[in-house]
């Protein structure tokens, strides 16, 4: 196969993976990576160092439309950033010093966590700002967010700590696979700090850029990122992900969201097995 | 007092919106311009993927991926678009600190210098790792 035959195979599939991520919340970067190692045999880590950009630029362009609405807390997420970043570079770190045979194991059972955290029945408490911890007061992360209707609805944050924690480990996470581990991320905000979910998901979207960027450094100077490879997977990502904003979300995305997770399960199976026999 | 403040973070959460959009708009032209000359010099090639060898030394870095810009060299292109995506994320921490010197608001100010040099760590430490 030519490098342009190449190019433009994955630039199509990092479109559709682009579109799917968008349209399900569930982002590209779960697709791309056992799309290019298992359909294209490129060597981990390429796949890795590919994706992670791809994970830069649809969460900025992503984020750009909710910040502009208001609806992300930008002092929960900067916050939450301290976390995020160190828990990104050491998960960098760690993977330059892991098989990929492991990698790809760890990666597998993590969309399976992905794929079941996605089907979880989501009812929601919403805290009032008399309700928020102590901690939250001082780091003055209680906030409100516009409704429907456009009313602004205050809220509460608490168990900053945990919330705080387990945002490490997401990071770490998305730092070692080269995924954005968004789901992850919304359950430390959702699960543990109370956060609205309309909150917890744009906050989580904004922070996601950020945290990429700080594992990015490291698989940059690793060589993990290839120009020609980022080069379809970046453009494909973006392209996909802007036509899927455009689409007006109704019913029937609960039906391709179902597709979707069938084939992540499926992706997942594959990863793991693939990782177990030594074929990544 | 209040409603000053509240202003200030409309007009900074636009502009962070803006700086993300076109932050990612120029990351992207300057990939497409590279990816362009880049298929045109060694579209017919055969791809090399299958086994990780790294990146050479000119495309790991900042300081050498701007040298081989000014050389013109496809693959130093591409790689400097994704110098930009990765910094406008940076960016726009640098925009927060602004935001929060406006706002006389210490604790985030701590906070974001926190964030900004766990990322530059990450960026500029040739010994990372």
């Amino acid at each position: 196969m030519s490098i342009i035959a190449f190019t433009l195979i994955v630039l199509f599939g990092a479109f559709i993976a682009g579109l799917l991520g968008s349209l399900t919340g569930l982002g590209g970067g779960v697709i791309i990576i056992p799309m290019l190692t298992l359909i294209f045999h490129i060597d981990l880590r390429y796949a890795i160092g590919a994706s992670l950009i791809s994970v830069i630029a649809t969460s900025s362009g992503a984020a750009a439309a909710y910040v502009k609405e208001g609806i992300s807390n930008i002092r929960i997420g900067m916050f939450l950033e301290i976390a995020t970043t160190i828990g990104a570079v050491l998960g960098a770190i760690v993977a330059v010093y892991t098989s990929s045979h492991i990698i790809a194991i760890i990666f597998g059972l993590i969309l399976l966590l992905s794929a079941a955290l996605s089907f979880k029945k989501k009812d929601q408490m919403i805290l009032t700002p008399a309700g928020a911890s102590k901690m939250a007061n001082f780091f003055k992360l209680n906030g409100s967010y516009p409704n429907e209707k456009g009313k602004e609805i205050p809220y509460g944050v608490t168990k900053v700590i945990g919330g705080l924690s387990m945002m490490m480990v997401a990071a770490l996470i998305s730092g070692l696979l080269g995924i954005g581990s968004g789901a992850l991320k919304v359950v430390a905000m959702d699960n543990f700090m109370k956060l609205p979910f309309k909150v917890s998901t744009t906050t989580s979207n904004f922070m996601i850029g950020v945290t990429a960027a700080a594992s990015a450094g490291i698989y940059l100077e690793r060589g993990y990122i290839d120009p020609g490879l980022a080069m379809p997977v970046v453009l494909g990502v973006l392209a996909g992900a802007f036509v899927g904003s455009k689409i007006l979300v109704n019913s029937g995305t609960k039906v391709l969201r179902i597709i979707f997770t069938s084939v992540i399960i499926f992706l997942a199976f594959q990863m793991i097995y693939n990782g177990l026999t030594g074929n990544i | 007092m209040s409603a000053n403040s509240k202003i200030t973070d409309k007009n900074l959460e636009v502009m962070m919106g803006n700086l993300l959009r076109y932050g990612v708009l120029l990351s992207g032209i300057i990939v497409l311009i590279g990816g362009i000359i880049y298929l045109i010099k060694y579209g017919n090639n055969s791809p090399n993927y299958t086994q990780f060898v790294g990146e050479p030394s000119s495309l790991t870095n900042v300081k050498s991926i701007l040298i081989g810009v000014s050389g013109f060299h496809s693959r130093s292109i591409i790689q400097f678009g994704l110098l930009v995506l990765i910094a406008t994320p940076v960016a726009r921490i640098f925009l927060s600190i602004i935001g929060f010197i406006l706002e006389k608001d210490y604790l985030y100010i701590f906070i974001t210098l926190i964030v900004l040099s766990v990322v530059m760590f990450s960026l500029f430490s040739g010994s990372a790792g």
